[in-house]
């Protein structure tokens, strides 16, 4: 994590954790939402993040940049773009046009599916999963199990936010997690 | 205004851009060639060229706030932001921002949808662009432009990878122009 030791952290992550706003109660009661639509307004911050995961997978021959919908899509191009590797979008079901490959995962009540294009990644490639938060885990868990029944290399998930207490890290089936900040999940 | 009248004619990157969307037939429903920019993402020249080409036209116009619609308008809009300096704005579905929100209806062929906006995202005065990856009827880009008017905004221009030809007649939308990169292509060339 960008930030697990105080006085290594680097500098930038501070001013990227305040600028995260906390809503109470959203989207029910006893949550507390990390809402990075402010750190998108910040422009020093936003670039920031940016920066912080391309200076760490720029040399890493990635070839795939896999974003979950929809928050993943705005921090998982820019990366993309800047190390050089294509963005695949996981999204909601019924959403991408073409054949697709579909994964279900556990809801706190019932389930919900990730998909991805078909032909959209080839076997052998090194992967990134990103998305702005872990929680549970469950989406980015599906989102490597998508990526790994096509021979994908998933090289480590990257987030913004972990909430630690949920213990999402332990739901990715043994792949690494970088993250920037933690935060309080209830 | 499509790129190629306005300073870009002859521009190869517009045909190799234009290639690399594929067109999906019959999707969502029969009779539409859905043209799919996911094929786009997966060319990096492709996708680093339609972003190089907005942040080339809207560096030096001062703006502060790109807007994008939600989904595919996250996935140009916020490299948009990035490449020019401004904050990124999401125009989201309903319920899906959490904190205090203006919302804008629009009309859908049947029935209506609507688009949110977080309160104090944006501040009066400012000069916004609009992105989505698309644009045919209009509607879902004018609720938006309607949405940042209201919160105060400038709107500059909308911005579009792809705009069906009716709108190179009628290139302003609400009084707003609309910048777009490439014609809807009827038969898949690539792919």
């Amino acid at each position: 994590m960008a930030s697990k030791d105080s006085k290594d952290q680097d500098p930038r992550i501070a001013k990227i954790s305040s600028a995260i706003r906390i809503i109470p109660d959203f989207p029910k009661p006893g949550i507390m939402f990390q809402d990075i639509t402010t750190l998108l307004l910040d422009t020093k911050a936003f670039k920031d993040t940016i920066d912080l995961f391309v200076e760490r997978y720029r040399d890493q021959n990635i070839s795939v940049v896999a974003g979950v919908e929809a928050r993943g899509f705005i921090f998982g191009p820019p990366i993309a773009l800047a190390i050089g590797a294509k963005f695949v979008p996981m999204r909601k079901p019924k959403k991408l046009p073409g054949e697709v490959i579909s994964e279900e995962y556990s809801l706190e009540y019932g389930t919900d599916k990730i998909e991805m294009h078909v032909g959209a990644v080839q076997p052998g490639e090194r992967a990134l999963v990103i998305d702005d938060l872990i929680a549970t885990g469950g989406t980015l868990c599906a989102a490597i199990k998508l990526l790994e029944r096509v021979g994908v290399n998933v090289v480590e998930c990257a987030c913004v936010i972990e909430l630690p207490e949920l213990k999402g890290r332990e739901k990715l089936g043994g792949k690494s997690l970088f993250i920037l900040v933690e935060g309080e999940g209830a | 205004m499509f790129a190629e009248e306005n300073g870009l004619k002859g521009d190869p990157r517009l045909q190799h851009i234009s290639q690399s969307i594929r067109v999906v037939p019959h999707f969502p429903k029969n009779g539409i060639m859905f043209q799919d920019i996911t094929t786009l993402l997966l060319d990096h020249k492709a996708f680093k060229d339609t972003v190089d080409i907005f942040v080339d036209r809207y560096r030096d116009m001062h703006i502060s706030v790109v807007a994008g619609i939600e989904a595919r308008g996250f996935v140009f809009g916020s490299s948009v932001a990035l490449g020019i300096g401004a904050k990124f704005v999401p125009l989201r579905k309903p319920r899906k921002l959490p904190g205090e929100v203006i919302f804008e209806k629009y009309s859908l062929e049947y029935g209506t949808d609507c688009l949110e906006l977080h309160v104090g995202a944006v501040q009066p005065g400012e000069r916004a662009i609009v992105i989505d990856d698309l644009v045919a009827t209009g509607g879902t880009l004018s609720a938006g432009i309607r949405l940042l008017e209201r919160a105060g905004a400038e709107v500059v221009e909308c911005a579009c990878v792809i705009g069906v030809p009716e709108v190179k007649g009628r290139c302003k939308l609400l009084g707003k122009p609309l910048y777009v990169l490439v014609e809807p292509r009827q038969v898949d060339q690539c792919f």
